[in-house]
């Protein structure tokens, strides 16, 4: 049986026939960031989703610092591919009404991640104007707005430009310094490897490796299956 | 960091200012609503000329017929803002109460299907030269709850149906069915107070326990919707 502060217990998920995340098991342990690699259609997405509590497991279980990803809700930060924002308001409006259904009621913590992000709370331009670089790191900023002890990121560096990339793994680094959880889905993973704990390799819809390095899961021809 | 639980008037609330302030810079729906219930009033006058008694007599089931389609226009797109950039994902995950998204949706589009409603009445009074017989007050609580009837069952509809591939069609063929009592009220009950023929309370009443029974149900029903995949 899997231990860690997060656990996820023998985890399928079918949608319709197709079986998208086959028996999965894992422990983590918190204060660890995590890269999750694989090919398209490995199952990463899903297993971040139903992380997240946004996709219900069809058998299985997870449990997010003993609790379920619902009840959890308060502890999880998810940032999405697409940027989970609303085009036609500015990134203050956004983060001001997400911060709102958080409980949160001061501008100052909005002001506060928009600049750990590397950008301008005073930007009135609308979200939809925004390049796909700052986009994404306005939708980080979103995630991590309520300060959550668990951060699950998918690919948050897509369409980044390096040096974006590079700012955005250094706050993710001072983030899991600080005691976070941090689970980021990238075909990236060169960007990660002096950064994360662990990564973990899925294909076809199972954990089939966990190493240390990107190098090697990258480079390796058998992957191990994790019993 | 000022973090206390958010509650779900706050929550509605703030939801409910940003889907006025996301409608007031797009327009989308206040425009697609009013173009399409002036042709109605204008194709309508142009195919019957009816004289002012019978003007009466149909009048009811136009206005109504021309606010339900146009009030659909209206339900589409707000649930379909939620759904660029899967902007939703971002509400399903946060601890705020499922209610108060369900609650703000139905406060904004009955706000935007009465804005409709006052500009375009008096149109439909000009066109059908219409001259109420009873007593006009009865028209306000007929057009509030009538109102209310469409669009909470259409916010809870069009919630539905978010998912599914074809949900411009699949929303009409869940709303209309499920409003028919209520239809029949606001068509009876404007048609009872123009003509002054019968009493317009029963359909007041009905209307009044219509909204009662769903907006309760529909309650009860919002969060297993809203975390449907």
């Amino acid at each position: 049986m899997p231990q860690g502060d997060i656990v996820v217990r023998n985890l399928i998920k079918r949608f319709g026939r197709f079986a998208a995340l086959r028996g999965v098991s894992a422990g983590f342990e918190a204060g660890r960031l995590h890269a999750i690699l694989g090919d398209n259609g490995a199952g990463k997405t899903t297993l971040l989703r139903t992380m997240a509590g946004l996709a219900h497991p069809t058998r299985g279980e997870i449990l997010i610092l003993g609790q379920s990803p619902r009840s959890a809700c308060r502890d999880i930060g998810y940032m999405a591919h697409p940027s989970l924002l609303y085009d036609e308001m500015s990134g203050m409006e956004n983060l001001r009404y997400f911060a709102g259904l958080y409980g949160i009621r001061d501008d100052a913590r909005c002001k506060e991640v928009i600049r750990a992000v590397g950008l301008d709370p005073e930007l009135t331009r609308p979200v939809g104007q925004y390049s796909q670089g700052m986009r994404q790191r306005m939708s980080l900023a979103r995630a991590i707005l309520h300060d959550p002890k668990v951060l699950l990121l998918d690919e948050p560096f897509s369409n980044v430009d390096v040096h974006s990339a590079r700012e955005m793994v250094a706050l993710l680094k001072s983030t899991r310094d600080a005691g976070k959880t941090i689970f980021v889905v990238t075909h990236q993973a060169a960007l990660l490897e002096d950064v994360a704990d662990e990564f973990l390799w899925m294909h076809a819809g199972q954990i089939v490796d966990r190493t240390r390095t990107a190098k090697i899961a990258e480079t390796s021809e058998q992957p191990l299956r994790v019993s | 960091m000022n973090e206390a639980p958010a509650s779900l008037w706050s929550v509605a609330a703030a939801t409910l200012k940003k889907d006025i302030r996301l409608e007031w810079r797009s327009k989308d729906a206040l425009n697609s609503m009013l173009f399409f219930s002036l042709l109605v009033v204008v194709i309508f006058s142009f195919s019957f000329d009816p004289l002012a008694e019978e003007s009466r007599l149909i009048v009811g089931g136009l206005v109504w017929v021309a606010f339900l389609f146009a009030a659909v226009v209206a339900l589409n797109q707000t649930w379909a803002r939620e759904l660029r950039n899967q902007v939703l994902d971002a509400y399903r995950v946060s601890p705020a109460p499922a209610n108060a998204l369900f609650v703000a949706k139905v406060l904004g589009n009955f706000i935007f299907v009465i804005v409709l409603e006052a500009l375009m009445t008096p149109l439909f009074v000009i066109f059908y030269n219409l001259r109420v017989l009873g007593s006009a007050w009865q028209l306000i609580p007929i057009a509030l709850l009538g109102t209310w009837a469409l669009v909470v069952n259409g916010t809870f509809f069009a919630a539905m149906s978010l998912r599914t591939r074809n949900r411009e069609l699949m929303l009409p063929l869940l709303l209309f069915p499920i409003s028919i009592p209520a239809v029949l009220g606001m068509v009876a009950g404007t048609t009872a107070v123009l003509t002054a023929d019968n009493p317009a309370h029963f359909y007041i009443v009905l209307l009044l326990t219509y909204d009662l029974v769903f907006t309760t149900a529909y309650l009860g029903l919002f969060e297993t919707i809203l975390h449907a995949e």
